[in-house]
């Protein structure tokens, strides 16, 4: 198990996320405190503003098998932060335990606590519903709703009640993706048509489009080609400041160009079982110039196995 | 060279029990092949026979007149009973289905499929014997009685059908849309029965051309009818084509008997037209969800 103490958050640079910080958007209020709310409140906050998530020694189980093993870090806010690692570590599972996306899957079971601004999103008055309305995901595979371009970004707002000037949050939106230009004569033609890069990046509009607080990336490059992929990186640059990012990528360099900390994980053996567990996380420069430990320097050397 | 199972230089001939092996092969293919034709014989059969003998009733008179020249009043009567049936168990069908694919997990969930799969195998008989005794015993015959028995025989034809074509939407819209915080019911609504309402439509048509031709409940539960005149009013015994047929069948006039072959070479007619509709309705909505 690795405890909190040996895995210190990373020092954040204090520099501003880029030169020209991108307009940020009139954001819709969601209900529920925040930590500054908190802090207005007089009451003492339970974390440092500027963590998002704070996971304290989580295990995932389907069923009797261990799948991730004593993870615990900090994510701060504002910044992208890269999970990297093996196939079969548990990055996936753990970026989808962040909104609850595993709650589907059968026999999962999560120990340890995963706070979001300081509030248990397993704590059982919690709606999971409302979890995934502040903290997005988009997944590895383009999954546009067989609609109208159009209708796949104003989709969630309108089921959420966010009808008011919907035309202007889908071109916001699209424009966020970098997607506007490109569609913006054919809104009403389906999304299915479009490339899978094109796709890949109207998920993202589609998730940004009712402003959630966090964006969960699964590996949202892995199926493109690398200039689409390109065309993401630079997407998640200008995203950056207005979200709070995780990314889940197989894709080191990709790593390296985008985040400001990443998280490496790996297989270690719990219980004589190998289980994916949190080898280490440091601030991006850090773990791809010196990381403290030998397997992640194999690993970010290509040396892995 | 000899120390191998087969010698790899000889030609190119069956050796060992390859010779065998092949007859059998080919007798279980023929077999297939001939249970395959006899199926379509046995239709084919029966397509032309109700043709060849029906066909000499059907006229205009006989499709819109009363009795004793025609069974419009019939037509009609049993288009009224399977709308009454259709709206009861179309809806329940359907949600049923969402409940399977979308809500329910595990053990109930087969449960319930288990219970469909019996109502389905229900003879036909004790469902209007049921329906007898709940809606017509110490009442009378109704039409909203045979709606109900013709019901009980569509449900699970719905709620299969429908369940079938809910699991081929991809998991993955779900995901999507889980991952928009938008709950699973206005998912259901607008993500997963849109992509789905060609195979729900399949699903009900099918269960109509069933339930269409369904007699042994209407013996029970809506018999005694003149079949004079149209009479519509639900609450009221409303004349029907099976029944009809049944009737005609019994008389011992060789032109009664012509008369029922033409009512069912009527009825033939529109459940063939209902499946075929819904099998291209089927196909065109399965190749929109694979594209």
């Amino acid at each position: 198990m690795t405890e909190m103490s040996e895995i210190a958050p990373p020092s954040w640079p204090t520099r501003p996320p880029s030169a020209t910080p991108p307009p940020v958007p009139t954001r819709v209020r969601i209900q529920g405190d925040t930590a500054a709310d908190a802090l207005a409140a007089g009451r003492r906050p339970s974390l440092p503003v500027e963590s998002v998530f704070e996971v304290g020694d989580v295990s995932v189980f389907y069923g009797a098998k261990r799948a991730l093993a004593g993870v615990s870090l900090r994510i701060p806010r504002s910044r992208i932060t890269a999970l990297i690692g093996p196939s079969g570590c548990g990055k996936s599972t753990f970026i989808r335990s962040l909104n609850r996306m595993n709650d589907s899957v059968p026999g999962f079971r999560l120990e340890g606590s995963v706070l979001y601004h300081g509030h248990d999103i397993y704590a059982s008055k919690v709606d999971r519903v409302e979890v995934r309305r502040r903290i997005g995901m988009v997944f590895q595979k383009p999954n546009p709703f067989p609609k109208s371009i159009y209708d796949n970004v104003a989709w969630a707002p309108r089921n959420l009640g966010l009808r008011q000037g919907l035309d202007e949050r889908v071109e916001q939106a699209l424009r966020g993706a970098a997607l506007w230009d490109e569609v913006k004569d054919r809104l009403k033609s389906s999304a299915l048509g479009l490339s899978g890069g094109q796709q890949q990046r109207l998920c993202i509009a589609r998730a940004i489009a009712i402003e959630p607080d966090v964006l969960l990336l699964d590996e949202p490059a892995s199926a493109l080609d690398p200039i689409a992929t390109a065309s993401i990186e630079e997407l998640m640059h200008s995203l950056k400041g207005r979200f709070t990012i995780v990314i889940v990528t197989h894709n080191m360099q990709q790593a390296a160009r985008v985040a400001d900390g990443t998280a490496f994980f790996g297989l270690e053996a719990v219980d004589g079982e190998p289980t994916g567990t949190l080898i280490e996380y440091a601030d991006t420069e850090t773990i791809f110039g010196a990381p403290a430990d030998p397997r992640t320097r194999d690993y970010v050397t290509g040396r892995f196995g | 060279m000899s120390e191998g199972p087969f010698d790899p230089a000889a030609p190119l001939r069956p050796t060992g029990n390859l010779r065998r092996r092949r007859v059998v092969s080919q007798v279980a293919e023929y077999g297939a092949t001939a249970a395959a034709v006899l199926a379509v014989g046995v239709l084919a059969i029966v397509i032309y026979t109700v043709l060849a003998r029906g066909a000499g009733a059907i006229s205009f008179d006989f499709l819109v007149k009363g009795e004793p020249d025609g069974i419009g009043p019939m037509l009609v009567g049993t288009a009224e009973i399977v709308a009454i049936g259709t709206l009861i168990a179309a809806p329940i069908g359907v949600l049923i289905a969402i409940y399977l694919t979308e809500f329910g997990g595990g053990r109930l969930s087969g449960f319930v499929r288990l219970t469909l799969d019996l109502i389905n195998g229900l003879p036909s008989i004790i469902i209007g014997l049921f329906v007898f005794g709940l809606l017509v015993n110490h009442h009378k015959q109704s039409a909203v009685a045979a709606a109900v028995a013709l019901a009980i025989i569509m449900l699970p034809i719905v709620a299969r059908g429908t369940q079938e074509v809910l699991a081929l939407v991809p998991e993955s819209m779900r995901e999507a849309s889980d991952a928009l915080g938008v709950s699973r019911w206005r998912s259901v609504l607008t993500v997963i029965l849109p992509s789905a309402t060609g195979g729900i439509l399949t699903a009900t048509i099918l269960a109509v051309a069933r339930a269409a031709g369904e007699t042994a409940p209407l013996i029970l539960v809506d018999s005694v009818f003149d079949g004079k005149e149209v009479s519509l009013n639900p609450f009221e015994v409303v004349p029907n084509i099976p029944v009809k047929i049944f009737r005609l069948s019994e008389e011992a006039n060789p032109e009664a008997i012509t008369q029922a072959w033409g009512a069912g070479l009527v009825l033939l007619s529109f459940i063939m037209i209902a499946g075929l509709g819904a099998r291209a309705l089927l196909a065109r909505s399965k190749a929109r969800m694979a594209g």
